[in-house]
């Protein structure tokens, strides 16, 4: 039960494989909903499906650092709609062979469905939707940074256009469910991969950052390879990367109780 | 039997494992060894009694525990053997508990068939089972025992069919397994027969059922998952998991015959997750409830509902309600027993936080019964200092108006213990 928001990676996983189409002649656009919904549907749904195994180090402000490691299943039910994810945990080892799955919809008023397998009781555990702005397994990174924060909780204004970025200022419409007032988002107007993301706390102070830090293109999808998250309140970072990104790898229905207690092939090789 | 596969971990455990946890691939996927790996960790857990108990030590915990998983993943299947090798300084000798050790493949698309000692469970309910019939450590879980070790394992052959209509799981167990059910040894208990709280004065002998392929268990469950609500019905042959009853003439406790019918329905409600189960105990041996010296037929109903109640923050609540049937007969088969009550009533509410960064858990789960009048309170709380290195303590705190309801039976077991726990 320990640090379950996983979804969090998810959304990083899915975030990473934002794609770019042809980054030679960006052409400009001004209509900042067809530039995020652009962004959105690049990021989130590259493929039908993907995998990928994560590395994640989350160091304190002491230097102090911890380890989490996992695979990461990612199957899309409807380009733009709902998917389905699976995590198999690698590291710690007080974690290992956990699996957290998730069905997550694209329904705002309908709650993800998300399930725990804890293998020393052999136990298949049905867990609460809880809060998206919640630690993911105790990094920096959030459930929402990972699993993508829905385009309807803001409101968005390109406030300016560079040579490289499109930066959308985004408001949220519910100010109290969130820590934030708002975060810019810095998207790259070759590829739409959102570079950078600062958010702002009540203060209007910088607090937290996300950049993509490196990204490569695999099997012909721009795919954010390594991404970190600084914490400026806390000084702590959270650096993510990604190896064996593989997409289009035909999975089958492994999103369910079965493959919960009897891990799939491919999230165990 | 065990004492071979002990020394087959130990052995293996030597031959891979330096300090850190090894991988050891060989190139040829179909192999027994392909994909090995050795895990464990190594644990020293001591408790103590905060009541003094004129039954027991003082002392009801005081061990270090090395648990060694070697498990290897080739592309037929996937097998695992996970041992613990303890050294228990209060019933001062050393031991080995064969966690695990299975072999599971899938031989067709539709089936998955895992074979050998595995730990089981199934159900909606959180520490409280009513179609789970696999055996369970009750003493592990008063004691203080990491909450893994409330599960004891099986030896038994699990079949798993899966359709489209619906999914079907058979557990066969050939030989019975009871639980590791309160004897008497380390924790008191309510004798019946005494009229008294008793311990090592009084432990509890059993006459088990242990033939082979007759004296054996089947558990099924056919379930199906419906726009995610988990539906699910149960049915399990078997015997009482610990003792039922009692055969005055050898003055042994016994196991008597039970089947269980039941059903679940588990999924989204309101914010959170429900789970509703049911289940009706049928005591075989005493079907018209007459006789004294078994357990009588029993309905059990569960509700529960857990939800985030704020950020790391989450709160599970059950109603669980134990129903005796032919309530009048027990009543006159037994005039001298302990005062029950037709119906146990008993409310639980966990509470768990997480904190500085989810590495520091505390939790507290508590049972109530406000028809017994009795309470058991676990509190606990673990830090995670490193990845690796895990400290932890909490209580077992029982109360009780009467010493012959379930919990108030325990109230000079109560207990706080510690422990630290370095995993590799």
């Amino acid at each position: 039960m320990r640090s379950i928001s996983i979804l969090a990676v998810v959304a990083v996983f899915s975030a990473c494989v934002f794609a770019a189409q042809d980054a030679n002649v960006p052409e400009k656009i001004s209509d900042v909903n067809a530039i995020v919904n652009k962004a959105n549907i690049m990021a989130y749904y590259q493929g039908d499906d993907g995998k990928a195994k994560v590395k994640m180090t989350i160091t304190d402000k002491k230097g102090q650092t911890r380890l989490r490691e996992f695979v990461i299943l990612r199957k899309d039910i409807k380009e733009g709609g709902d998917q389905n994810f699976y995590v198999y945990f690698l590291k710690p080892s007080d974690v290992r062979e956990m699996v957290f799955m998730v069905h997550k919809y694209s329904d705002v008023t309908k709650d993800d469905d998300r399930w725990l397998y804890l293998p020393a009781l052999d136990l298949v555990k049905r867990i609460a939707a809880g809060d998206k702005r919640t630690s993911f397994v105790g990094s920096d990174f959030l459930y929402e940074d990972v699993s993508g924060r829905n385009l309807a909780e803001d409101t968005h204004e390109l406030t300016d256009t560079t040579d490289k970025f499109y930066i959308v200022k985004n408001t949220p419409q519910k100010p109290d469910t969130v820590e934030f007032i708002y975060f810019n988002v810095s998207i790259d107007r070759g590829t739409f991969i959102p570079m950078k993301m600062e958010f702002f706390d009540k203060n209007n102070r910088l607090y937290r950052v996300i950049e993509s830090q490196k990204i490569e293109t695999i099997e012909g999808f721009p795919t954010v390879v390594k991404s970190l998250v600084s914490d400026l309140n806390t000084g702590s970072k959270t650096e993510m990367e990604f190896g064996e990104v593989k997409y289009n790898i035909g999975l089958g229905d492994i999103f369910t109780e079965r493959y919960l207690r009897k891990p799939p092939e491919e999230a165990r090789k | 039997m065990t004492c071979r596969a002990g020394f087959i971990i130990v052995a293996l455990a030597y031959v891979c494992l330096p300090a850190e946890a090894q991988h050891w691939d060989t190139n040829d996927s179909n192999s027994l060894f392909y994909d090995t790996s050795v895990h464990g960790f190594y644990e020293v857990r001591a408790g103590y009694r905060t009541r003094n108990d004129p039954f027991e030590k003082d002392m009801l915990m005081m061990e270090q525990r090395l648990q060694l998983d070697i498990s290897a993943k080739p592309d037929w299947g996937d097998w695992k053997i996970k041992g613990d090798t303890i050294g228990d300084l209060v019933e001062e000798r050393g031991d080995f508990d064969l966690r695990e050790a299975f072999v599971r493949g899938s031989p067709y698309d539709f089936m998955d068939v895992k074979l050998g000692r595995q730990i089981l469970t199934w159900g909606t309910g959180d520490l409280i089972f009513i179609n789970d019939l696999f055996p369970k450590d009750f003493e592990s879980f008063f004691i203080g025992r990491d909450t893994d070790y409330l599960k004891a394992p099986s030896d038994a052959v699990k079949v798993s069919l899966f359709g489209e209509s619906a999914n079907l799981d058979i557990v066969y167990t050939p030989q019975f397994d009871s639980d590791r059910f309160i004897d008497g040894r380390r924790i008191s208990y309510f004798n019946s027969n005494l009229g008294r709280l008793a311990g090592q004065d009084a432990i509890v002998h059993t006459d088990k059922p242990d033939d082979w392929f007759r004296d054996d268990e089947i558990a099924a469950r056919l379930y199906k998952n419906i726009n995610n609500y988990e539906y699910a019905l149960y049915a399990y042959h078997g015997f009482w998991k610990s003792p039922g009853g009692q055969n005055p003439a050898i003055g042994k406790a016994i196991f008597p015959d039970l089947s269980v019918y039941g059903a679940s329905v588990q999924g989204n409600f309101a914010k959170g997750i429900g789970n509703l189960e049911f289940g009706y105990y049928q005591s075989e041996d005493d079907q018209s409830g007459q006789n004294g010296n078994i357990n009588n037929s029993e309905l059990r109903f569960l509700a529960g509902y857990s939800q985030d109640i704020a950020k790391d923050f989450t709160a599970g609540l059950q109603y669980y309600i134990e129903h005796i049937l032919d309530f009048e007969q027990h009543k006159e088969s037994n005039p001298f027993g302990p005062d029950r009550d037709r119906d146990r009533h008993l409310v639980t509410l966990r509470l768990t936080k997480l904190s500085m960064n989810q590495n520091l858990r505390s939790s507290l789960f508590t049972f109530f019964s406000p028809s017994d009048n009795d309470v058991y309170m676990r509190p606990n709380v673990n830090y995670k200092v490193s990845d690796n290195l895990a400290v932890e303590a909490g209580a077992n705190i029982f109360f009780g108006d009467h010493i012959s309801t379930f919990f108030g039976q325990f109230k000079n077991d109560s207990n706080i213990y510690t422990g630290v726990r370095y995993s590799f």
